[in-house]
């Protein structure tokens, strides 16, 4: 409860703050927009369903390619572990190139795929690709070695040792590369989004610009940041307290 | 040094007459049973015979370093083998290899007169630290080896009930490892590899790391599922009294290479007592044995200190 009024407090007088300074007037409304703008853009925006269209198809690509780089990445991540080789030559590579925004990756992927679907789903893969390889690759070597040859021993080999002991065996050393990986897609995303028409949250921001309406921007800003945390506070922090539950680890804190 | 008579190979009982599933075994123990221990039983393969295992590795520095040498062992079906030594003579390894985790750089294992060449479901071996699998729930571990075998749902359950049931489990069936004490979790690990029923069970000193209560209340437990289910079983341990208390027969391994030194049939009535004098005495023999090779392994990791 306490943590509960905190939080409201917190926020009213945030908001106080917003509200005043709006009430000064020491900008015009399309340089600062007020609370009230940016409320009526949001109404306005789930009353025409455009907010909802717009936050289902940016969750559908999301989905879809936040899926495709956690696939690549845990086999790519088991490969690079692995081997030898690879781990001495790709693994820096893949340090590396993590450092590189993955909206870099724009320019390339309109000119293959023109301005598509494809192009999107191409960089939110290379946003996530790169975290979920590393903390995937970390996994398997932190992994205690054990239970591998359990399974081995009980019969386990091929496909079937690394769906039923090497994945679940890794899964807590890999969860916080999943949750940072879905951090980055989630960017790369909206990013991706902003360059040319796609009906996304990211066009959403964009189209506020272009109609120099800043109401309706900070109001895709909001439900950005809404979502991320949704997402985040309910699904990963869910997995985590399940998987800390399940291994009795000690809770996350 | 004075033979012990407890420790003397004297078959009054032809093996194959307490052979595997005996139930009644225990039910007839007025008398006292004579296990049979006979390297050379007429017209039958041994269950497991090692054949010049030789085993060496590359140190940190270069060198190669042996760990196992020339290792000459025949288990019979249904008995049970304990393998003692100083820490550091590669018993554990010695285990890995018949479980075929680990291959040997010279000799060969040999299963029912089959060379061994990988992990095989017909020897599961009960590790150290168990490797129980944390994100599966007690009987799911049970039924893992099962699953994994493609035994149908139905047949599973049944049998990982069964076996839960005969490591006292059976209400724990859905809680998670964790949960679990020291010895329960043993209990479970031993279900877990009963339940894939292997006619060899390797065990790693699998109750090294357990309160004296709860040792000899699996000893007992182990003893009976033993008899019960006739499975051989090849027991490592450090701990002499142990390998007396649950063998037929004791191999003692020498330290760094390892060797079989010597082997020591038991032929104590069952079920056994760790506490009892023919115990302590049987294992005060093999005890002064291994004294020197625990010696060996001070002078090398300590110097000149001598255990006298």
């Amino acid at each position: 409860m306490k943590r509960l009024a905190k939080h409201v407090i917190f926020y009213a007088v945030l908001i106080g703050l917003w509200f005043l300074l709006a009430k000064l007037k020491i900008w015009p409304p399309y340089v600062f927009p007020a609370p009230w703008n940016v409320a009526q853009s949001l109404y306005a925006g789930f009353e025409d369903h455009s907010f909802w269209i717009a936050i289902l198809i940016t969750m559908k690509r999301m989905l879809m390619g936040y899926g495709l780089a956690v696939v690549l990445g845990m086999v790519l991540g088991l490969g690079v572990a692995s081997n030898k080789f690879l781990e001495e030559t790709m693994g820096g590579l893949l340090v590396g190139l993590q450092s590189l925004p993955s909206i870099c990756w724009q320019p390339l992927a309109v000119l293959w795929f023109g301005l598509t679907e494809k192009a999107i789903l191409f960089v939110v893969v290379m946003g996530a690709l790169l975290s979920v390889t590393i903390s995937m690759e970390d996994g398997r070597k932190q992994m205690p070695k054990i239970f591998g040859m359990a399974g081995r021993n009980l019969g386990a080999k091929g496909f079937k040792l690394f769906w039923y002991v090497l994945l679940p065996a890794s899964l807590p050393f890999v969860l916080n590369g999943l949750k940072q990986g879905w951090a980055f897609a989630w960017r790369s995303l909206i990013q991706a989004e902003m360059i040319f028409v796609t009906l996304g949250l990211g066009q959403q921001l964009i189209m506020g610009r272009e109609l120099s309406d800043m109401g309706q921007v900070v109001a895709v800003m909001i439900l950005i940041v809404v979502i991320g945390y949704v997402v985040d506070g309910l699904v990963f922090k869910t997995a985590e307290r399940r998987l800390h539950q399940r291994w009795g680890l000690a809770p996350a804190s | 040094m004075t033979p012990n008579p407890a420790v003397q190979g004297t078959h009054t009982t032809d093996h194959r007459s307490l052979g595997r599933g005996n139930v009644n075994r225990w039910k007839a123990s007025h008398r006292p049973v004579v296990v049979p221990y006979s390297s050379s039983a007429p017209g039958k393969f041994p269950k497991v015979s090692l054949n010049g295992i030789s085993l060496s590795y590359k140190a940190n520095d270069g060198s190669r370093l042996l760990a196992l040498d020339n290792i000459h062992l025949k288990v019979n079906p249904g008995e049970f083998l304990c393998i003692v030594g100083p820490s550091g003579c590669g018993k554990s390894t010695l285990l890995h290899l018949i479980a075929g985790l680990h291959q040997a750089t010279s000799g060969h294992v040999l299963v029912d007169d089959k060379i061994v060449e990988g992990p095989g479901t017909d020897r599961i071996l009960i590790f150290q630290d168990l490797g129980l699998f944390p994100w599966l729930t007690v009987g799911q571990n049970v039924e893992f080896g099962m699953k994994m075998k493609g035994v149908p749902k139905e047949e599973r359950q049944r049998k990982t009930e069964y076996y839960l049931r005969l490591v006292h489990l059976a209400q724990f069936k859905d809680s998670h490892t964790h949960q679990l004490s020291g010895g329960m979790r043993q209990r479970v690990a031993l279900a877990r590899a009963l339940a894939t029923e292997p006619d060899v069970l390797l065990m790693d000193e699998p109750f090294a790391a357990l309160d004296a209560q709860t040792r000899d209340l699996l000893h007992d437990e182990l003893e009976r599922i033993w008899s019960e289910t006739g499975r051989t079983i090849i027991f490592v341990t450090h701990n002499v009294r142990e390998a007396v208390r649950l063998g037929d027969r004791v191999a003692l391994l020498t330290f760094r290479p390892g060797r079989v030194k010597k082997e020591f049939a038991i032929d104590l009535p069952r079920p056994r007592v760790l506490e009892d004098v023919t115990v302590a005495k049987s294992a005060r023999e093999i005890l002064d044995e291994l004294r020197e090779e625990i010696n060996k392994s001070l002078q090398e990791q300590y110097g000149e200190e001598k255990v006298s």
